[in-house]
């Protein structure tokens, strides 16, 4: 699992979660896979990336020099800034670990570079 | 519809994908062939209007073959799948997609507006079963369609070609979809031909404005001018699939396809002595 993926994910469709974001991220097993850079598409990304979320997540795994703290506002200027984003992003990947909801403590396991988001059907709305 | 079994009636789709049927889809050139020709139409079909990459969501995405046709047109995507022997293959064949095991009818444990684009390739039938005693079809239609429409942006679009098993399925679906919010109908492609029709879920979010769906495919002669150049698009598509050298989804054609996708820059997983390897090779 990539970290743009973690920063997509929730788990409101756990009954009555109210927001299930973010999902605490506990890495057993991280690795990094060099992917080709495309600054126009991280610029494009961008905006839909809640930064806070991200920066926790690299801290959580253990990739704390990876970004800034917070996000620049050139970015789209920035090549050094959306080198870092990128690399951030789709390169540094959770192989196993874990999820938990910030709501009910459910966890989903990462196995494999797989999150395993399956739930039992009287668990959801 | 053929009068062969389906599916959908023999076990529910995490039992009835396990790892011998996994395999077909990446030894049976047959299936491989069919199932990326259909996903080939449903990109089509999105009728993305600039040639930017998109995120986009490919739900059911099995084996990853899906995922290479989004991959083909340079897209980045996130495949969720409720097999894990499918997602399993799909990690075998070294998809560029990140993966998910999850069940669309437990609605989509996505952000709202992550993605601007879905496709689904011979999934959302599966949706109409009744696998468990505490499974209602129409609660998981719903939920997973009301889900989808809140994960999409607007102007997102979302296609999906499935296999109703009836015109009360097929409406069952298109009632749930719209309750959900969605805008859209369902496009046949061949429609003359009982084995060579295919059905296409076109849904659409917030366009109010009276929307026209894409035409479709037929072998019958020609009304319109759009239909030919559709047609022709088509064709080509289908030709460029012919021309490539090496067999289609051999280890020498994966490595081509990756090589041409590095010139196009455009972000590729490195080669490894795993690239294509068979799962039978595997002990
Ligand atoms: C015929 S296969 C097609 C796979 C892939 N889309 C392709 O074209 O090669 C149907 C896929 O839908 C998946 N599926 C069925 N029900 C599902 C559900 N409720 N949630 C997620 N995936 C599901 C199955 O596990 C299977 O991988």
């Amino acid at each position: 699992m990539k970290l743009f993926t973690h920063n997509m994910l929730t788990s409101k469709m756990i009954k009555n979660v109210k927001v299930g974001y973010p999902l605490k991220l506990n890495a057993a097993e991280v690795k990094v896979t060099p992917s080709e850079f495309r600054s126009t598409y991280v610029s494009r990304m961008l905006p839909k990336i809640d930064w806070g979320v991200l920066y926790e997540a690299t801290q959580s795994i253990g990739h704390a020099e990876a970004i800034p703290s917070s996000i620049s506002d050139d970015y789209e200027k920035n090549e050094d800034f959306l080198r870092k984003a990128h690399h951030a992003l789709f390169e540094i990947e959770v192989i196993n670990g874990e999820m938990i909801c910030p709501e009910t403590g459910r966890k989903f396991p990462i196995k494999d570079g797989i999150p395993n988001m399956l739930v039992n059907e009287d668990e959801v709305n | 519809m053929s009068s062969a079994r389906r599916p959908e009636h023999i076990a529910p789709p995490d039992i009835f994908y396990n790892e011998e049927e996994a395999r077909k889809y990446t030894q049976n050139t047959r299936i491989m062939e069919i199932q990326s020709e259909m996903a080939t139409r449903c990109i089509e079909l999105l009728e993305i209007p600039d040639e930017e990459s998109r995120l986009i969501l490919d739900i059911g995405c099995g084996s990853g073959l899906s995922g290479e046709c989004l991959d083909d047109d340079g897209h980045t995507w996130v495949g969720m799948d409720i097999s894990q022997s499918m997602l399993s293959v799909a990690l075998e064949r070294e998809v560029e997609g990140d993966l998910l095991l999850a069940d669309m009818g437990e609605g989509l444990p996505f952000r709202a507006g992550t993605f601007d684009y879905a496709i689904s390739v011979s999934a959302l039938q599966w949706l109409c079963n009744k696998d468990k005693t505490v499974h209602n079809p129409i609660q998981r239609l719903i939920r997973f369609f009301t889900s989808l429409y809140a994960v999409l942006n607007t102007g997102g679009r979302a296609v999906f070609q499935f296999y109703p098993a009836d015109e009360n399925q097929k409406s069952l679906i298109m009632a749930q979809a719209t309750r959900a919010g969605f805008n859209g109908g369902v496009l046949i492609d061949f429609p003359e031909s009982k084995k060579k029709m295919k059905l296409y879920l076109v849904l659409t979010v917030g366009s109010t404005v009276s929307h026209s769906m894409p035409d479709a495919l037929s072998d019958a002669p020609a009304s319109t001018v759009s239909y030919a150049k559709r047609q022709s698009n088509h064709q080509r598509n289908k030709n460029d699939l012919r021309n490539r050298t090496a067999p289609k989804f051999s280890r020498e054609w994966i490595l081509e396809k990756k090589e041409r996708r590095r010139r196009q820059g455009k972000n590729v997983r490195s080669d490894t002595k795993y690239t294509a390897r068979k799962r039978a090779d595997r002990f």
